[in-house]
């Protein structure tokens, strides 16, 4: 088997595939009629043409940047997290419990605070599934997928019953204190003089992600944790012979997994409701597995993969809005970057090493 | 069209035409040409890295060469798969089976190459087949043994079953001893000799001299990705193979000082270990290993050896039970509820017998390999890559690794220099007790001299050294004492002046040493801690 070149695996792979994706994506869109040219300049202009499009491209990439090192970190330990939806669901239990407690006197205190709570509560939910594989070998993949049933339902019952206000008929926490409210992007340009995203989502958090991206690749790549975690994620037994113990190593990097996606939650529930609903992570955590893969679980690869779902996100909502094209369709174009992206990502790098090989 | 020295009369099985390969910048093969007569056993030699493994896998299809021509039977073969390279009649034996360990032999065998949708009547067919295979080439294997059942000589059969199911007319062997037991590889010899006899032709790459001039008939070798000779092998000697390999004269045996042994730094004692499925591995071993000596441990593997070697490393296999008392430089070691770095921290290094799944990640670089097991040594938050980096490079300099890249992953190397790249970092720690699994399995001579040099070397620096091997000549080259292992026990010791191969091998098949007592060859009975009962 010829070996790819390295900026050719990292490159160009994901540029074909993506590149792949939309045709087949035009394919289905002339199907049924409408116009695939017309279609991407609407997602194009929707996303990226304004700062208002931006915006929430944004604001959808920060979550997807959570759940992508989330999902890499528990990869780079040889396990795959699929629980990421259900870590950032009780992350957002975490910040609303955080929020409610104490009359936070400036989002600046409430931000750390909230963020430990985000982190904990990830961290603990992701904690049960590493323990049940460590001690009795259960597999991750089924438990995690478990919890994130488990999740949903316990989100649900305590919003019905113990977090909804009295008297009302919504199935959510009681908003949080206005002082909790975390400066937009739009805030954070305009004290600088620009005139940035009105009206957006984007908020502070998108720069927690980018250092929370920062530090997951010094922890990965420069700590004798990351170090661990790796080795164990490659081979199990050199990891005995080096007197790594697998049981710490899956309880760290699930913990630390599940912490990240919990941290989510400071964006979609802190920074963008303002108040724990129901549903709080819509489906983030799931696109977290697309944005790893497509990632390659490093962290720019994850930021760029979750701009890219940021875009697909936005652009597709914006395609809802002003074409005839029906929304299912755009989760099919998302399905389909997913697919070819992620899990048949051989597809092209076969015929591309072989050209490489003939060489 | 022959090479001289090859028998002109026979027509060649394969000729192989100025083929070049290069991994970047690595040439791993350059302008090889080579001529395989048909009905012959040709062996390949060569030193670690020499190119060796590669020129097979482009012969069986699985690399394309970047240049080159391969004929089979005069023609081009237009080998560009294994798919073409299995219809030109070629097989080939991977050192790493590639069988699927919870099927049968005949399932193994027919899988890929099942005629028809329906599998039974190919499952009938091939047991007839394989019956008939079995019983002309002394194969025997039954067809519906599971494979995870066997041992891994009869694996290795399985694997030759599969090729000549396939109709191979030419088999290539890459390493094909490394794993097996002395007496396994006589019966493989005897296999490799019925296929000649039958017709067929054999190539076998081996770093064992002694193979070669039992079994080939003609001898190539490789040096530095170029094919520098091929002989006919009744021609030539050991030393001069040797010295066409390495391009410098090879001592083919250690020359080492007497040992002067210190005082005991590992003393074991009633050392028993049950495993998890409830059987005896370890039933009492007593064993001594002083300061500057080096302990060899001789025995037909599987013996206990593995078990002893990782409970000392500090990894004994899941729930298995481990008892008696182990002293490590008069400090007692604890044998439960510990892990391969407190050893390491107590000065144990550890050259472990499989390198590939416990020595090495495979995946990682040459340099993050360096630390292993010592990621943590620094005791800072980040780790220092750029010093871990240059004292790789450092070290692989010193352990003449090649290529001397630190940047190349594990896996990339060829197995002698993933070797080295294990013994300098375990050598080059320190440790006052080093154990040593298998030191050279795989290892090509010219390494094999150097590491035993090594070894030698940190011996005589005081370290005590615990070398397990099931290479006989090696056991008794290194060692200043000998105690053969056999079913979990030590059968005896003995000072390798004073014993013989034949009386090791009687020990090491059980024959109880007659009216010897097995303190024999202790240097100092009287120094030694009377037994503890088991706990
Ligand atoms: N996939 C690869 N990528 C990069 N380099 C490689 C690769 N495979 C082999 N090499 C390099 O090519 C050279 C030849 O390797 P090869 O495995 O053929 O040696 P060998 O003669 O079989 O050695 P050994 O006796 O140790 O098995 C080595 O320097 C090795 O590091
Ligand atoms: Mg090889």
């Amino acid at each position: 088997m010829t070996r790819l070149p390295r900026w050719a695996d990292l490159v160009l792979v994901p540029l074909i595939s993506l590149a792949l994706a939309f045709a087949i994506s035009a394919l289905v869109i002339l199907s049924i009629g409408q116009n695939p040219i017309e279609a991407l300049k609407v997602m194009v202009t929707g996303a990226l043409g304004s700062s208002y499009g931006w915006g929430y491209t944004l604001y959808y990439a920060t979550n997807f940047i959570f759940t992508g090192l989330a999902v890499a970190v528990a990869a780079h330990a040889g396990l795959f997290n699929i629980g990421a939806e259900g870590q950032a669901s009780l992350g957002g239990l975490g910040v609303a419990l955080v929020a409610l407690s104490l009359p936070w006197p400036h989002w600046g205190i409430a931000l750390p605070a909230a963020m430990i709570g985000a982190a904990l509560f990830g961290a603990l939910w992701a904690f049960i599934p590493a323990i049940l594989q460590a001690k009795r070998g259960s597999h991750i993949v089924i438990t995690t997928i478990m919890f994130n049933f488990l999740a949903a339902a316990l989100l649900n019952w305590l919003l019905v019953n113990v977090l909804r206000p009295v008297g009302s008929m919504d199935p959510a926490s009681a908003a949080f204190p206005a002082t909790t409210q975390l400066p937009h992007l739009t805030d954070m340009a305009a004290a600088v003089g620009i005139e940035w995203g009105r009206n957006t989502p984007a908020n502070i958090s998108f720069l927690i992600a980018l250092a929370a991206c920062g530090l997951v690749w010094l922890l990965i790549w420069r700590t004798p944790l990351g170090y661990e975690i790796r080795a164990f994620g490659r081979s199990e037994r050199a990891a005995l012979y080096a007197g790594i113990r697998p049981t710490r190593i899956i309880v760290i990097a699930m913990m630390i997994s599940g912490g990240l996606a919990g941290l989510m939650a400071i964006n979609n529930v802190m920074g963008e409701a303002g108040r724990l609903l129901l549903n709080s992570a819509e489906g983030a955590g799931f696109i977290g597995i697309a944005v790893a893969l497509m990632g390659r679980n490093h962290p720019v690869g994850i930021v760029l993969a979750a701009l890219l779902f940021g875009f697909l996100y936005q652009g597709g909502a914006e395609l809802a809005l002003w074409t005839a094209i029906p929304r299912e369709l755009i989760v099919v174009i998302q399905a389909l970057v997913i697919l070819l992206t992620g899990a048949l990502d051989n597809m092209v790098r076969m015929p591309l090493a072989r050209l490489f090989g003939a060489r | 069209m022959a090479l001289p020295g090859t028998q002109a009369t026979a027509p060649p099985a394969i000729e192989l035409r100025g083929i070049s390969k290069a991994f970047g910048p690595v040439q791993a093969n350059r302008d090889i040409s080579l001529v395989v007569p048909a009905g012959t056993i040709h062996g390949i030699v060569g030193e670690n890295g020499a190119g060796k493994s590669t020129l097979m896998s482009i012969l069986y299809g699985f690399y394309r060469p970047d240049a080159g021509q391969i004929l089979v039977g005069r023609r081009d073969a237009g080998i560009t798969d294994s798919q073409s390279a299995i219809r030109a009649g070629i097989g080939m034996v991977f050192q790493h089976f590639k069988l699927v360990p919870n099927f049968t032999v005949v399932e193994n065998v027919i899988l890929g190459a099942e005629d028809g949708a329906l599998l039974a009547p190919s499952v009938s067919r091939a047991r007839k087949e394989l019956r008939r295979l079995a019983a002309e080439y002394q194969l025997d294997v039954n067809p519906d043994a599971v494979v995870e059942t066997l041992s891994v000589g009869h694996q290795q059969r399985v694997e030759i079953l599969k090729a000549l199911y396939r109709q191979a007319d030419i088999l290539i062997l890459d390493e094909p001893t490394g794993v097996l037991t002395p007496a396994e590889a006589d019966h493989l010899f005897r296999i490799l000799k019925g296929l000649r006899d039958r017709g067929k032709t054999v190539i076998l790459i081996t770093h064992k001299l002694r193979e070669i001039m039992e079994i080939t008939d003609n001898t190539s070798v490789m040096r530095r990705g170029e094919m520098v000779a091929t002989v006919p092998t009744r021609e030539t000697s050991p030393e001069q193979l040797a010295e066409l390999m390495v391009g410098r004269k090879v001592l083919l045996r250690v020359d080492k000082a007497q040992a002067a042994p210190g005082t005991p730094i590992l003393e074991l004692s009633g050392l028993r270990m049950v495993d998890r499925a409830g059987v005896e591995r370890l039933r009492g071993i007593d064993l001594t290993v002083r300061a500057g000596e080096i302990l060899g441990i001789a025995g037909v593997s599987g013996n206990g050896q593995t078990q002893l070697l990782d409970i000392l490393g500090g990894y004994p296999e899941a729930g298995a039970q481990v008892t008696g008392t182990a002293r490590l430089a008069g400090r007692t070691l604890p044998l439960s509820g510990t892990d391969a770095r407190a050893r390491r921290h107590a000065g144990i290094g550890n050259i472990p017998e499989d390198r590939q799944a416990e020595g090495l990640v495979m995946d990682f670089s040459a340099w993050e390999n360096t630390v292993l097991g010592r990621h943590r040594d620094a005791g800072t938050a980040l780790m220092d890559n750029d010093a871990i980096r240059s004292r790789a490079a450092a070290q692989m300099e010193r352990f003449d690794v090649r290529p001397r890249d630190p940047e190349l992953a594990a896996k990339n190397f060829s197995g002698g220099n993933q070797q080295k790249i294990v013994v300098a970092r375990e050598i080059e720690s320190r440790p006052i007790l080093l154990l040593v699994g298998q030191p050279t399995r795989g290892v090509d001579i010219g390494a094999i001299e150097f590491i035993h040099r090594r070894l030698i070397e940190l011996r005589d620096a005081g370290a005590a050294i615990l070398l397990v091997s099931v290479e006989l000549d090696e056991i008794m080259a290194l060692s200043d004492r000998i105690a053969v292992m056999f079913d979990g026990c030590i059968m005896g010791e003995r000072l390798p002046d004073a014993t013989s191969a034949a009386e090791l091998g009687l020990l090491m098949a059980g024959a109880s040493p007659s009216g010897i007592p097995p303190e024999q060859g202790q240097p100092d009975p009287d120094e030694r801690e009377p037994a503890k009962g088991v706990i």
